[in-house]
């Protein structure tokens, strides 16, 4: 058994912390100098990554940055989705180019084969809510329903469809993380079909999604809680540091604790992410349900340890608290993947 | 024992119910139960109604304008009101500033200055916290020397709420700084339009602008406005804060909450079943309901020993912490309940965002209203310093 990254993956690490410490202006393009998108595809996608531990490595080290970008959203998430269905993503990869898959619906919650979006041939109708980084994107993957009831897997097919084409309006707003989304209404819009049957890619895509999530969620963590040891060494109330205080350091040796479970979470999600589906369904459950939980008692405590100073927009905690929790919000929250793992088998 | 409320008591609370259904405008019960930041008038609307009703002022006695109600009656009215999503009674000139001066302040000073809380001819603020005092408040340094007729106070004041609105303030000074911490503290009374106040509004973590710094350079406050003796305003700074513990509890802002959650959950689908029927999402509702149950009792058991105009003892710290996390527990649940639809986000700070959010399953702003309600286990004594107080009652002996 090793623990340790390998040595390529130790310099990857090295090179993006520093990057991300200095990060100033056009960060996108910067890290796609670095190869840091190249990292999240295989090297038959035309990357030199695409493993779990690079999944786990790179979104780790921006989820410890006092950043919003949505790498997942307008790079991981579509890209291996498009790469998986055999299509070049080399725009993606050298940073010209962003994506955005719409495919979460109203009603969906956070049921992957909830799709009410109908497909007439290749004409689509319908609404996607809460669509991440639909802005910027140049291309949308949209899915819609050519048969079967709303929660069939099957019947789901995958279209490419221009943000700009007839029938389709975005409405963008702000979200409590950072960054935005927008909710995107499709009227006879057409679109060019990737794929009849596309719920397994988007299964497998989520999957990746699901760990980098859990991943940037335990940098923002690490981050949310070397500040919070910090201020308890330096805030003195009562004539001392608050952190001589036992009620409070004892806490703090608490969210230690949560981190760890976290951290273990994740490196077991990522080692199981090439495995059969079912398999690597129960771990990555189990990694987003401990998130999940260990993610809202590290935000919330951070923040009262803090006292006041940790409510304010203009302390960085206040933006990685919001990160963590509002994390719980995508790719299925702690009760669904409770329920998922539950329903894959005790 | 008996559970139930006395026929009086019902009567009331009917007669609370009547007067919320008759006056209060749906609209602004709805800003309420989105979680809408209210406008500065807003407040001043309904200050007006409840004082020609002669309730602005529950715990005030009836010589000063109140209503003298008793603790369970003061708890009815305001759960009742909570529960209607009422705009909340601005605190800091009713509860606070108008109980030390009943007890401390000269005739001249009552005589001035409670009508004009009570008419909203005045907005106060409290000016009890610095940067470098917190639950430490006697470390404060806002020093006020004496020159002649004036106090010339130099110093900063934080997280004063709603000080953008008011145009008074109530502040502890240092007036003997050569004194030991609480010794040397002055509670002085300080108009916002003097030359040298400037207020600066502090973001919070929601997007919202409710707490501001107070900076003071030069500004000279006639000794008129020191309410009691020079260097014992400790005294009454302790004695505001018993006050500020009465509805601690908060059970109607919870029992609103809960509403809104079991709303909320009703309306949330997931597989075509609402979310109110997962059996994992309807034992957490259950779970927080049980202890709310609870919790109102042990509350109502609190409030009904103190007397009439009085507020709890020591037991006031349990309150505090229970009631408050029931609070949170219950924002929590509304965010989740709201799932994927907890996202947008609704911020006075981002610019252009007139347009409303999507919010199919009206929840209103969730996300907003858990982050922005962290604050209530810090402010008004954190629930460490609550703990604190509780932990030095009971523990007498051991130390
Ligand atoms: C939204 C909001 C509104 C407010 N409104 C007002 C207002 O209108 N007027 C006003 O004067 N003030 C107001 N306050 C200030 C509030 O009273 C203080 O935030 C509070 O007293 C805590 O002080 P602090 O923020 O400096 O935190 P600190 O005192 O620095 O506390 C930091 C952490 O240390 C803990 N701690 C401190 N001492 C001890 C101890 N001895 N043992 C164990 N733990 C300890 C605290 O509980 C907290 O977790 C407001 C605060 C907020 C957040």
């Amino acid at each position: 058994m090793n623990f340790d990254l390998t040595e390529e993956r130790q310099m990857l690490q090295d090179t993006l912390r520093r990057f991300l410490a200095e990060a100033q202006g056009d960060v996108w393009s910067g890290l796609a100098e670095l190869g840091v998108i190249a990292a999240l595809f295989s090297e038959e996608q035309g990357g030199f990554g695409g493993a779990g531990f690079d999944l786990a490595l790179v979104f780790e080290e921006l989820g410890r940055a006092d950043l919003s970008l949505p790498l997942i959203d307008a790079v991981l998430v579509p890209g291996r989705l498009l790469a998986g269905l055999g299509e070049d993503v080399s725009g993606l990869m050298d940073g010209t180019e962003r994506l955005a898959l719409a495919h979460t619906e109203a009603n969906g919650r956070y049921d992957l084969e909830w799709v009410e979006t109908r497909a007439d041939g290749d004409r689509l109708s319908g609404e996607k809510s809460a669509v991440i980084a639909a802005s910027t994107a140049d291309r949308l993957i949209v899915s819609a329903r050519h048969s079967g009831a709303p929660d069939d897997t099957a019947g789901i097919g995958l279209w490419l469809v221009d943000p700009d084409a007839p029938g389709l309006t975005r409405r963008s707003y702000a979200l409590a993380q950072g960054g935005e989304a927008a909710d995107i209404s499709l009227s006879d819009t057409p679109g060019t079909r990737l794929t009849e049957e596309g719920f397994d890619a988007l299964a497998d895509t989520m999957a990746a999604g699901l760990l980098a999530q859990t991943a940037e969620t335990l940098g923002a963590m690490e981050t949310a809680l070397t500040m919070t040891q910090d201020y308890l060494g330096t805030r003195k109330q009562f004539g001392r540091p608050i952190g001589s205080f036992q009620a409070l350091s004892h806490r703090m040796v608490d969210l230690m604790v949560a981190q760890e479970q976290a951290r273990s979470a994740v490196i077991l999600a990522a080692a199981h992410l090439d495995h059969p589906a079912e398999e690597r369904d129960r771990v990555l459950s189990a990694a987003k349900n401990i998130l999940g939980r260990t993610g809202q008692l590290v935000a919330e405590e951070t923040i009262q340890l803090h006292g006041g100073i940790g409510m304010t927009d203009e302390y960085a905690l206040s933006r990685f608290a919001k990160r963590i929790v509002m994390a719980d919000h995508r790719f299925g929250d702690t009760d669904h993947h409770m329920e998922r793992f539950i329903a894959l088998g005790l | 024992m008996d559970l139930t409320l006395s026929t009086e008591m019902q009567a009331f609370r009917d007669e609370v119910c009547a007067f919320l259904a008759a006056e209060l405008p749906p609209e602004l019960a709805e800003k309420g139960r989105r979680h809408q930041s209210l406008d500065k008038r807003d407040y001043e609307f309904w200050h007006a109604k409840l004082n020609d009703r002669g309730w602005l002022a529950p715990n005030w006695p009836k010589r000063f304008g109140g209503a003298e109600w008793d603790a369970v009656q003061r708890t009815i009215f305001e759960d009742e009101c909570a529960m209607a999503h009422a705009p909340r009674v601005v605190p800091f000139g009713l509860s606070m500033l108008g109980p030390v001066l009943h007890k401390f302040g000269s005739e001249a000073q009552q005589n001035h200055w409670l009508p004009r809380i009570l008419d909203g001819s005045d907005w106060w603020c409290q000016g009890y916290s610095e940067p470098g005092a917190g639950s430490d408040l006697a470390a404060l340094k806002t020093a006020a020397a004496r020159d002649g007729e004036h106090y010339v106070v130099n110093g900063q004041k934080t997280w004063t709420t709603l000080g953008q609105h008011a145009n008074m303030i109530f502040c502890l000074v240092r007036t003997d700084p050569a004194a030991k911490k609480q010794e040397g503290i002055s509670f002085l009374l300080i108009d916002m339009d003097t030359p040298g106040v400037e207020v600066r509004p502090i973001t919070l973590i929601d997007g919202g602008a409710e707490v501001n710094e107070v900076w003071f350079t030069d500004v000279r406050v006639p000794v008129e406005n020191l309410v009691g003796q020079e260097n014992a305003g400790w005294t009454y700074a302790k004695y505001l804060l018993t006050h500020e513990r009465t509805n601690i509890a908060g059970v109607g802002f919870s029992r609103a909450g809960l509403a809104a959650v079991k709303r909320i959950a009703t309306r949330a689908r997931q597989r075509g079943r609402p979310l109110i029927e997962n059996p994992h999402f309807a034992a957490r509702v259950a779970q927080v309901e049980m202890d709310l149950m609870a919790m109102a009792t042990t509350n109502l058991r609190i409030v009904s020993r103190a007397a009439a105009g009085q507020a709890p003892g020591v037991e006031s710290s349990l309150l505090k912490i229970k009631g408050t996390q029931i609070r949170q527990e219950i924002t929590d649940l509304a965010r989740r309940a709201a799932g994927p639809h907890a996202l947008p986000f609704a911020s006075e700070a981002v610019e252009g965002s007139n347009e409303p959010l999507p919010d199919p399953l009206e929840a209103g702003a969730v996300a907003a209203s858990y982050f922005n309600n962290r604050k209530l286990s810090i402010f008004g004594g954190s629930n460490e310093i609550q703990r604190e107080i509780y932990a030095k009652h009971l523990m007498k002996g051991a130390s």
